[in-house]
């Protein structure tokens, strides 16, 4: 044997010794935690990571998703869920705890809750933020600018491509709203099969003018490239890009879409008391404030609200001035009807 | 006599170690096979098994499944069915499994999971007429055709999948009818798939052929240099190369302000976002595979034949056309067959640089496995996949001879 086989064996067992070693210990204290990564998981780790771990010594650690319920579907089967904390879409938090993917948490933890948003607590999970679909433009690019989902769907006045998620979801409510449907009456038009007509109708107006995209994160990408003249995106990801990269975008609050963001935890998990004790430190007002200051999304709970200063409140969705024309998402209406709106969706976009 | 038994005894010995041989090549082979069998076949039979099971029903209500088994479909079910129903359904919900079968009664009606659940929530204790006091909760109860989803639900395993993925079910009536034209959307997209697959196969031929030829042709040096640009962009991730093509194709991308500055075009091109950019991201990623496979036939070429051909005066193209194209096909046979297969399995080119008509139907395929769970559909939709590939796998056998695909 040669010293640099010998060594190289020895270094070789060191390693896989000192990996064991790591392994056992942050298996005591780890959360292992999935959002939907990018900006919103920066954030989240400034915000209400940090702060757990500084208080309880108890580390994080992170991994991406795309959302939907498949692979935690998956890990419950299988009697191995590998994730202890998770970040839901409204969807995927009703869905999950009907099916028992979701543990129920207990809500007495949480103290007083009388200042939550009507709808922000569920058995299974708890609301940690205010997040919208808008729609955004670059200034440097248009003439005029537009104010309205109508505007979006006026290809003569407003010239150009325009992305949108390739998804039913928000993409009717806005045809709808574009044509002429308040607010207030959009599921209510849409649960027709003449108000679907209706729908698919006015996209057909703008049909040969979208470019589809389908990851958050291509949509500002898109608007920058000049791929498109204005995009249908998530509020926090126009914000971050003229935040961080001076970019010259600007967001039409009018018909935005809003939407819960959860925290639940998976049947199963590994360190799902950590993960509860978790869900109840963010859920506090001085803690949910924190998050705004990383993205542009609004804490579920006005106490938390209270401790926004004023010029930061202005960019969320839920401030006075831009919640004039909102839709709040219909939950239940979507996981009923997505299946079947999905299908037309599909077969229009190839017609 | 005696000569005949050594000879016996030789020809066995020479068997029992040939015999020996096998096992101990098969021995080796073992832990790849355990491999495959684990990571691959296994997985695979699996999801495949998902496409024609059906046990959400037997599992949540099996005793509404047994009544629903008996009751011929026709009208409206009778009284039995109507309080089985009722019994179970507080059961369903206390044991954590209505939340399952509603999701998939939902892929067959929609808005029938808000139908269980608020039913569920509503249940009065006890009725007499069940059937009366569904109705009266909820007058969908009293429309056959919820009852017809349910009845088909109670079937185990079920065809019901398949015929989704082909846009068809069975009807009321028990005969199997199409989807209507706003909802068929897998035969199409079946099509599409297929029809991108052959043109880019097509495309990578005319591409790839020349430069197999020239790689095979060309001295050692230069041909090793050449080599080296079909085999740094075939190493290279897929994600990054359709990210490249994005950048360069897009409307102010590189290929768009070169056209410009130079005064070919007045405005940007169109080649993002649609077929165009589908198919030149498809190409460009599967052309390798066209390339190497036709050229480790052509290097097996023997130059003597075109030389003979050439020398007995033949025109250059005809002997390129009858000597040495011919000894070629069993690589181009090859390399289609790579593209093709590879080509109908495409995800992640088709979503970032296609447009709306350019889903394949592996998208279909997340779509049902990701957001929907109907992993019963994406089975089936997978299942298709399967059978079309081994299909094309038998026709390629049959016209070229699989022994005779060789790669690099």
């Amino acid at each position: 044997m040669t010293i640099e086989r010998f060594t190289g064996k020895v270094a070789g067992a060191a390693l896989v010794a000192g990996l064991c070693l790591a392994g056992t210990a942050r298996a005591a204290e780890t959360i292992s935690v999935v959002t939907f990564g990018g900006a919103y998981e920066a954030a989240a780790t400034k915000a209400y990571f940090e702060p757990f771990t500084k208080e309880t010594g108890v580390g994080f650690a992170k991994e991406a998703y795309d959302g939907g319920l498949a692979k935690l579907s998956a890990m419950v089967e299988a009697k191995n869920t590998t994730w202890d904390l998770i970040d839901l879409e409204s969807n995927d938090a009703i869905t999950g705890c009907d099916e028992g993917l979701l543990q129920k948490l207990d809500l007495s933890a949480l103290g007083d809750t009388s200042d939550f948003i009507p709808g922000s607590i569920t058995p299974c999970a708890i609301a940690t933020m205010v997040w919208s679909t808008v729609f955004a433009y670059d200034s440097t690019k248009l003439a005029t600018a537009p104010k309205s989902i109508a505007d979006f769907f006026d290809t003569k006045t407003f010239p150009g491509k325009r992305g949108l998620r390739k998804s039913p979801k928000a993409t009717l409510e806005w045809a709808l709203l574009a044509d002429g449907v308040p607010a207030a009456e959009v599921y209510k038009v849409l649960g027709t099969p003449e108000g679907v007509d209706r729908a698919f109708k006015k996209l057909d107006t703008i049909k040969k003018d979208i470019v589809w995209w389908e990851a958050g994160a291509q949509a500002p990408q898109l608007l920058a490239d000049g791929a498109v003249v204005m995009t249908q995106a998530y509020n926090g990801r126009i914000s971050n890009a003229v935040k961080e990269q001076g970019k010259p975008f600007v967001t039409v609050w009018d018909g935005q879409v809003y939407d819960f963001e959860w925290w639940g935890v998976p049947t199963g998990a590994k360190n799902g008391d950590a993960a509860k004790k978790f869900i109840a430190f963010q859920a506090k007002p001085e803690i949910l404030s924190q998050l705004a200051k990383y993205i542009a999304y609004a804490p579920p709970r006005t106490k938390a609200v209270d401790l926004i200063d004023a010029e930061t409140l202005k960019g969320m969705p839920t401030a006075p001035a831009n919640f004039g024309n909102a839709v709040q998402i219909d939950v239940p209406f979507w996981t009923d009807n997505f299946d079947a709106l999905n299908k037309r969706f599909t077969a229009w976009l190839a017609q | 006599m005696t000569v005949a038994t050594d000879r016996d005894d030789r020809a066995g010995a020479f068997r029992r170690a040939r015999r020996r041989d096998a096992r101990r090549a098969f021995a080796l082979a073992l832990p790849l096979l355990a491999f495959l069998l684990v990571t691959f076949i296994a997985p695979i039979a699996l999801l495949l098994t998902r496409g024609v099971q059906n046990p959400e029903l037997g599992q949540a209500m099996p005793g509404l499944a047994a009544a629903l088994k008996s009751w011929d479909g026709t009208g409206l079910p009778d009284e039995r069915i109507a309080a089985a129903l009722a019994a179970e359904l507080p059961k369903a919900q206390a044991e954590g499994t209505l939340g399952t079968l509603a999701r998939r009664l939902n892929f067959d009606l929609p808005e029938f999971r808000s139908l269980l659940l608020k039913t569920a929530r509503r249940l009065p204790a006890t009725s007499d007429n069940w059937m009366a006091a569904l109705a009266a909760m909820d007058e969908r109860w009293s429309k056959p055709e919820v009852w017809h989803v349910l009845r088909r639900a109670a079937i185990d395993p079920t065809p019901d999948y398949l015929l989704a993925g082909l846009d068809a079910k069975v009807g009321p009536e028990g005969g199997v009818v199409s989807a209507p034209a706003g909802e068929a959307v897998y035969v199409d997209a079946f099509a599409r798939t297929f029809w991108i697959s052959a043109v880019v196969t097509l495309l990578c031929l005319l591409l790839g052929y020349p430069v197999a030829w020239l790689l095979a042709n060309l001295p050692p040096k230069p041909a090793g240099r050449l080599m080296i640009l079909v085999i740094v962009p075939f190493w290279t991730s897929l994600l990054v190369r359709t990210t490249a093509w994005y950048v360069l194709l897009q409307p102010g991308g590189v290929v768009n302000s070169l056209l410009l500055s130079l005064g070919i075009v007045s405005e940007p091109l169109a080649l993002v976002f649609n077929r165009t950019g589908v198919l030149i991201g498809m190409t460009h990623i599967l052309l390798p595979f066209m390339i190497l496979a036709i050229y480790s036939v052509m290097k097996g070429i023997s130059p003597v034949y075109m030389r003979a051909a050439l020398s007995l005066g033949a025109h250059p193209a005809v002997a390129f056309l009858r000597i040495y194209l011919p000894q070629t096909l069993p690589g181009v046979g090859a390399g289609c067959f790579l593209v093709f297969v590879l080509a109908i399995g495409y995800y992640i080119t088709p979503a970032l640089l296609g447009g709306a008509g350019d889903e394949m139907i592996s998208q279909l395929i997340a779509i049902q496995t990701n957001q929907q769970l109907n992993w019963g559909l994406a089975g089936a939709l997978s299942a298709y996949l399967v059978l079309f590939t081994l299909v094309f796998y038998f026709i390629f056998n049959r016209l070229v001879g699989v022994d005779r695909l060789r790669f690099g």
